[in-house]
């Protein structure tokens, strides 16, 4: 049983998960994964003078990703486009305390999916982003080769 | 419940409760076969191949332990050896026979109802050039017979290796009409044994089983030993070389305090299946019933030809490794199909060979029962699972999407 593996800061987001759920009138949604490959994740914000003001969260999946998922919607709150922009998979990690290296993939997944609702908040601007979209999310999946 | 996790992550508070669902993976001992493999670690430390005194005690004690194990799956004594385990008589079983087999007829057929120690010996062989098949099996997780039955007459196989009842979902198999197709084609049977010896009688002998696996801890009794139904005839090349002991089908010294606590449990099973079985299904059944009361809920198998102990059921829309821990954090340890929660991050073989999707199997929860299991731990399951369905749900956006 993987329990062990994971630190308390991922239990605690995976037991107590803040930000579930879907933001009204969302300015951008970001949808990644699939069910096929065991996790999905979509990511709604609101954004307001630039900054963001509300994000929530929807996944499904395992703990890891739950926790992730979490942890990021509570680093984003608040900050700016720029700011939510630069923030990476491992500053996620990081922030957990650690994930075990097979589920590492779920930080890389949240943080695509962060960036497909900041593309769409561009998009709805008319402001063309193509750098925000995921290269290859399923690269994500490279162990399990159903999911490629 | 919120409230309770946190306490329990925070203080490592001790749960209230603590219901054991993941008898496949590992039983509780009959406490008087503890008891009963004490003096084999004491006084009765000699070995069996001596001629001194010393060596009289374990071995009157072993045969004891054969004549008890050979008794509750019908066979003669003399066709009983004692392995390791489970994983190490399956390997003697298709490693051996392999040996033995004629040119041209070096084959195993196998399913993916067997367990991973079946098909990994089996991958193993066909890396060394020896012919595997693998039977399908139907959506309840039954061998396809008429499918298994052309297999066989492909021809160039010497054994087929079943379970009595899949692995995972505990579905029976057609044991009595696979051994009678491949008796007509001379191909020998294993059978294993491993879940069911201790909950559905079985005659070998009157089965015409050619090889039988079974587990000691699936008796109930101590692990790290196994024995191997070896029909008389049967030929087969040990793995193991040394000192020739077991009629040099395996070497090596006999674990004899394990081996008396094997026969010990087998006799326990013998005498009292009878009466912990009937009561072992009627928990089970209500752990199934009260399951399938939460919605979107579906059970993986048959629903009156499995094995009593056995549940798997799949909730859709959530993943296993969640429900595994929300499980596990109110006192309650299950199993999963899911990947996340295997090593390899691939779903469980069995429920993708029943045609299972996907996210089926990654939402799928086996939960095995013993003959220990109340009906008060099932109601406390029942109690708990449905919040952490409802939960895991609510954050799933899979959920919603089909609700709409």
């Amino acid at each position: 049983m993987s329990r062990i593996e994971y630190s308390k800061k991922v239990m605690e987001h995976f037991t107590n998960p803040r930000n579930v759920g879907t933001v009204d009138d969302a300015d951008g949604i970001g949808t990644v994964g699939n069910p096929v490959c065991g996790d999905m994740m979509e990511i709604s914000l609101k954004v307001e003078d630039g900054r963001i003001e509300d994000i929530k969260f929807r996944t499904f999946g395992c703990a890891s990703a739950i926790a992730t998922t979490s942890m990021l919607t509570e680093i984003i709150k608040g900050k700016t486009i720029e700011e939510a922009e630069n923030i990476s998979w491992d500053d996620v990690v990081k922030s957990l305390d650690g994930l075990p290296p097979v589920k590492v993939h779920c930080s890389h997944l949240a943080i695509d999916g962060l960036r497909k609702a900041l593309y769409e908040y561009y998009r709805k601007r008319q402001i063309y982003r193509p750098d925000l979209i995921p290269k290859d999310e399923e690269s994500h999946h490279e162990s399990s080769p159903e999911c490629e | 419940m919120g409230v309770l996790i946190i306490d329990t992550i925070e203080k490592g508070v001790v749960h209230l409760r603590s219901v054991y669902l993941d008898s496949n993976s590992g039983m509780p001992m009959w406490p008087e076969v503890i008891s009963s493999m004490l003096p084999y670690m004491s006084e009765h430390y000699g070995n069996t191949s001596s001629i001194h005194a010393m060596g009289n005690e374990p071995k009157k004690a072993m045969e004891m332990a054969r004549s008890h194990v050979a008794e509750l799956i019908g066979a003669d004594p003399t066709e009983v050896i004692f392995t390791s385990g489970a994983t190490e008589a399956v390997n003697l079983a298709l490693r051996g026979s392999t040996e033995t087999a004629s040119e041209g007829k070096k084959g195993i057929i196998y399913s993916q109802a067997d367990h991973r120690t079946v098909t990994a010996t089996a991958e193993d062989l066909s890396r060394k050039g020896v012919r595997t098949a693998m039977m399908p099996l139907d959506h309840l997780g039954a061998i396809k017979l008429k499918e298994a039955v052309s297999i066989m007459d492909q021809g160039g196989f010497h054994l087929l290796s079943m379970p009595f009842a899949s692995q995972e979902v505990g579905t029976f198999q057609p044991v009595e009409d696979l051994v009678k197709e491949a008796a007509e084609r001379e191909v020998l049977v294993h059978l294993d044994l491993t879940r069911s010896a201790f909950q559905v009688p079985i005659d070998v002998k009157k089965q015409g089983i050619d090889l039988a696996t079974i587990s000691s801890n699936d008796l109930l009794g101590p692990k790290g030993v196994g024995a191997l139904y070896i029909k008389k005839g049967v030929r087969l090349k040990p793995i193991l070389t040394g000192g020739g002991h077991e009629r040099a089908l395996r070497s090596g010294s006999e674990n004899i305090p394990g081996i008396y606590g094997m026969g010990k449990a087998a006799s326990i099973v013998k005498k009292r299946m009878g009466d912990y079985v009937p009561q072992m299904e009627r928990v089970r059944d209500a752990l199934i019933d009260g399951l399938l009361r939460i919605e979107n809920t579906h059970l993986n198998g048959n629903m009156k030809m499995r094995l009593p102990n056995n549940a798997n059921v799949r909730f859709d829309f959530i993943e296993g490794e969640s429900i595994l821990l929300m499980l596990d954090l109110n006192g309650i340890q299950a199993a999963s199909g899911s990947a996340c929660s295997s090593k390899t991050l691939e779903p469980s073989p069995t429920l993708m060979a029943m045609g299972l999707k996907h996210e089926e199997a990654h939402g799928s929860i086996q939960m095995t029962l013993n003959p220990n299991t109340t009906i008060d731990d099932i109601q406390y399951v029942l109690e708990v699972v449905p919040g952490i369905v409802e939960n895991l749900r609510e954050m799933s956006p899979l959920y919603n999407r089909i609700g709409d």
